[in-house]
């Protein structure tokens, strides 16, 4: 008996490791639908994050626009508004509610659907398994849903454009009872449970998103890949998982409760109210809760969108630079540094909301102790390049304008945080100017700079790079143009979120700056198109790649083939031998991972 | 038409512009991409120089054009000190903001690729990195130190003598309350507000010490060097008592009550010699609160002690506002019967209170 199920199961085992032999070669059988919709190859849903993101970036960029010229032209008309926007736009000027709808929106696009969907999904997905040396994510299956709940997302969030009562428009951070009282607000009706919808799938797909990046880094790294031996691009991914994964949840129970505010008549964030000539009968419930918990997300939320770019320019800046990173191990631990404190600055958003004055003080101390590690990165980079062979890519460029605008949106913060300074600037133009530097513009540089820097990877075609340079040049010339000249107008108290200054005799003095910022922005978003046009070109007709390691640079994902296929790696996958920054070292422009350490090779 | 124009101007400039930077990529492969590269790199090395030169040069310029355009000084005795701090802060900083820009931009400038230059092996160095984390370190202590001094000063507890006043943010007003002669607030409770029978407030009527306080919208006049202490209250959805002039900012949460205090310095008159004819303490609410969010003004008129005094016995209850009846101006005839008919409802407030 046995010695007839022997061979049987001898067999199955020789066939199973054929299929295994063949899968890494040939791939399985792919469709249109299974390679470029529903795949489950890392690069590809990469891709599909960017294009989402990019396409989201336009959307969210436009309405910027739309709303600066309301700031910029508060007493001019544009008839081809109404003809778009019809009665939201009653005469060609931005009514009201659709300025607020425009501000929300923005905030919400570019925060969530550009900066950490755009950001982190496309470099997460792309990068660790390449990086680290897997042939995939732990869970393609998950990675894949994890697209799709972001579709899905955005979707509805898309749908809440064309409500008739409009998008949420209590500003990005929905505060209630604002938020909670569709008697308060037109935007508080059917579109903010709209949003609520949307950023609940938006919630699920971070987080399998995240569990899996968390899963892949610890999990599946080549040989010889140790912890310490991975780029500071994974290093950064995995801190902004693990950011991702313990707050989101939090927010998502804020939003239940809020949810459960709205619909089931429950007083968790709603006391004492008199809306509308109507009392509501809820008593006992505290508004400030909902901040707690909104912000306990929101300040690490800064964070999940910065860290990625802070990875990415540590790899750009020693790749073009043909040095190590200067502090491998100051850049982990500060990295490291900011995702603790992260956790425990929350409150720093809330100063002046009634919150007890030495809880007040604990959240100034930790909060300007952010500072620390910040610094120790900024002067890390420009050691990194200090007495380097510098190559001027796009992608350096970006990379060195990422740190330009962090360390001048960075300064702000240590104004911000220090609560007495904060009574005065809170919730002011400084405030805008201050995130729109340090977490927006520096993070959109670090996209970009990813993007320019790895976009050979992607599509085995280079971007166009006169193109890149006019990009760069005006974009951050541009950027301080509109941010640098707007904190003066904090300074000065003019509050944010205002639509028209007319009315105020102590912030009517800014009438020309105004047009001013309008006018430079739009042609900022002028250039942001040209970006993506050369994005989308470049993909089809752009420069074809001749050698698999363009860059010169040491890590893995440049041993692959110029368009590798599911999997990455033809053969076997490469085994790893010393740290990915031997740039310049003993003589040599760059030394790869994968090469074995010589004999009299020098010690670091 | 214009916008068309524009437009179409946009979409000309745009493609000229990519029919350039496609020719200049086919011209870099027909010289040579190495020396193309080369090229452009030169470019964009002298091109950050030129950023840094002209970028401080306009940073100057910017603060030149715009500083005419801050507010004056302080017009409280806290604002002094948040001022203080502001410059404490702005001088630090300003000093780490050049330095480090210069450098950024300038080691950029200087170590931009050349054949005969190789790249320093410079992966770590101890001291360095202990010393630009205890500098920063300790720069930060200085400024926590400073700022919580002045922040503890500030959230302190007004003084004794302080004016009072509670000030009610609603979608897109500010009401505010005195307390009326007995210098107490009469109880309120938001069920009772109705704005048709004049109690916009929801003040209890059974509460005597109701029957003094005094409600006023828009303006809200204070008492020059004499500290005032605001209840903060909101009816429909946050708020925010901004107060630019005084530097003071504080929330207006429906169901917590919140409190701020300072002391103005300048009476309006004076402030209007100082800073114009035009010059109003303004407030604005600081605090996103629905579409007419950016109208909601309040202001605030400081005036002398006596113009005060004067001010306060000029006002009406609110009582009176919602009884009519029971006001002793408007029937002096039955005065009696008024002292009677106040006196229940005290009565019986207070057993109810009890």
């Amino acid at each position: 008996m046995s010695n007839e199920v022997n061979p049987n199961i001898h067999s199955t085992e020789t066939s199973h490791a054929d299929l295994h032999d063949e899968h890494h070669v040939h791939h399985h059988k792919e469709t249109f639908i299974t390679k470029y919709v529903f795949s489950q190859d890392h690069k590809m849903i990469a891709k599909q994050f960017l294009a989402t993101g990019i396409i989201w970036a336009i959307i969210g960029g436009l309405f910027s626009v739309l709303f600066r010229l309301q700031l910029g032209y508060p007493d001019e008309t544009f008839p081809i508004l109404e003809t778009f926007f019809g009665r939201n736009a009653e005469g060609g000027r931005i009514q009201p509610e659709f300025y607020y709808s425009l501000v929300t929106m923005h905030g919400t696009v570019l925060i969530f659907f550009v900066l950490t969907a755009g950001l982190s999904g496309t470099f997460a997905n792309f990068l660790i398994p390449l990086q680290i040396g897997a042939r995939d994510m732990a869970s393609p299956f998950l990675n894949m849903l994890s697209y799709w709940f972001f579709f899905a997302a955005s979707v509805v969030m898309l749908s809440s454009l064309f409500v008739q009562t409009g998008p949420a428009s209590g500003g990005w951070t929905v505060y209630p009872p604002l938020s909670a009282l569709g008697q308060a607000s037109e935007g508080s009706k059917i579109g903010m449970d709209l949003w609520l919808i949307s950023m609940a799938l938006f919630v699920v797909s971070s987080l399998l998103g995240g569990l899996n990046y968390i899963t892949t880094i610890l999990n599946m790294r080549t040989k010889g890949m140790s912890m310490t031996r991975m780029p500071l691009t994974i290093w950064a991914l995995f801190f902004t998982a693990v950011l991702g994964v313990l707050s989101f949840p939090v927010l998502l129970s804020g939003f239940i409760l809020l949810l459960f505010d709205r619909h089931l008549g429950t007083s968790f964030y709603l006391s004492d109210i008199y809306v509308n000539g109507q009392i509501l009968p809820n008593e006992g419930g505290s508004a400030i809760l909902y901040q707690h918990l909104f912000w306990f997300l929101g300040h690490p939320e800064v964070y999940i969108i910065a860290l990625p770019a802070m990875g990415l320019t540590s790899e750009i800046l020693s790749v073009n630079s043909r040095k190590p990173i200067f502090g491998y191990m100051a850049m982990i631990g500060s990295l490291f540094a900011i995702t603790i404190l992260a956790f425990l600055v929350w409150a720093h958003h809330m100063f002046v909301t009634g919150l007890n004055p030495f809880l007040g003080s604990v959240f100034v101390l930790l909060t300007l102790l952010i500072a620390v590690p910040s610094a120790i990165k900024v002067f890390n980079w420009l050691t990194t390049i200090w007495r380097g062979n510098i190559r001027f890519t796009p992608a350096t460029l970006f990379a060195i304008g990422f740190v330009s605008v962090f360390i001048s949106g960075g300064l702000t913060g240590i104004f911000l945080g220090n609560s007495t300074i904060d009574i005065h600037l809170h919730d002011t133009k400084f405030v805008v100017a201050h995130f729109h530097l340090v977490m927006g513009v520096s993070s959109m540089f670090g996209m970009l700079a990813g993007i320019y820097h790895w976009f050979p990877k992607m599509f085995g075609r280079y971007m166009n790079n006169t193109l890149g340079y006019i990009h760069f040049w005006v974009t951050i010339t541009g950027a301080y143009l509109i941010f640098w000249p707007m904190h003066y107008e904090g300074l000065a108290g003019v509050p944010r979120r205002y639509l028209d200054l007319s009315g105020w005799t102590s912030f009517n003095q800014f009438t020309e700056l105004n047009k001013f910022i309008t006018i430079v922005s739009i042609v900022v978003f002028a250039v942001q198109l040209m970006f993506v046009f050369n994005y989308f070109y470049s993909m089809f007709k752009g420069r074809k790649l001749t050698t698999t390691n363009p860059w010169g640079a040491n890590t893995l994902e440049w041993t692959t083939p110029i368009n590798p296929g599911h999997g990455n790696w033809t053969g076997e996958i490469p085994e790893v031998h010393r740290w990915p920054y031997d740039y310049s070292k003993d003589g040599r422009e760059f030394i790869p991972q994968t090469e074995k350490v010589g004999e009299d090779e020098s010690q670091h | 038409m214009s916008t068309f124009l524009i437009i179409a101007i946009l979409i000309l400039g745009f493609v000229i512009t990519f029919q350039i930077a496609k020719a200049s990529e086919y011209v870099a492969i027909l010289r040579g991409e190495e020396k193309a590269r080369k090229q452009s790199n030169r470019i964009n090395g002298f091109l950050l120089l030129i950023f840094l030169i002209v970028g401080l040069i306009g940073v100057y310029y910017c603060n030149e054009a715009l500083k005419g355009k801050l507010l004056g000084e302080s017009a409280s005795d806290h604002g002094e000190k948040i001022d203080m701090m502001l410059y404490i802060t702005i001088i630090l900083t300003g000093i780490v903001f050049v330095i480090t820009q210069v450098l950024l931009f300038w080691f950029a400038y200087k170590y931009q690729e050349s054949d005969t230059r190789k790249s320093y092996y410079f992966p770590h160095n101890n001291k360095l990195e202990l010393i630009w984390t205890v500098i920063p370190a300790i720069a930060l202590t200085v400024l926590v130190g400073f700022g919580l001094f002045y922040w503890y000063k500030i959230t302190g507890d007004a003084p004794k003598n302080a004016l009072v006043v509670e000030i009610t943010g609603s979608q897109f007003k500010w009401e505010m309350r005195y307390p009326g002669r007995d210098g107490v607030f009469g109880k309120k409770y938001f069920k009772e507000i109705d704005e048709a029978k004049s109690n916009p407030l929801g003040q209890i009527w059974d509460d005597p010490a109701n029957h003094d306080d005094i409600v006023v919208t828009g303006d809200m006049p204070i008492v020059v060097n004499k500290p005032v202490k605001l209840i903060i209250n909101a009816k429909d959805v946050i708020h925010d008592v901004g107060l630019a002039h005084f530097r003071m900012k504080m929330d207006a949460v429906p169901g917590t009550p919140t409190t701020m205090w300072f002391t103005p310095k300048f009476t309006t008159a004076q402030a209007k010699e100082k800073w114009g004819a035009e010059f109003v303490y303004e407030i604005s609410c600081d605090q996103m609160c629905g579409k007419g969010h950016y109208s909601m003004r309040g202001t605030i008129t400081v005036i002398t002690q006596e113009e005060f005094d004067r001010w306060m016995y000029s006002q009406q209850p609110q009582y009176y506002a919602a009884f009519p009846d029971r006001n002793p101006a408007n029937t002096p005839a039955i005065t009696d019967s008024v002292k009677v008919a106040s006196v229940n409802p005290t009565a019986a407030g207070t057993t109810l209170m009890n």
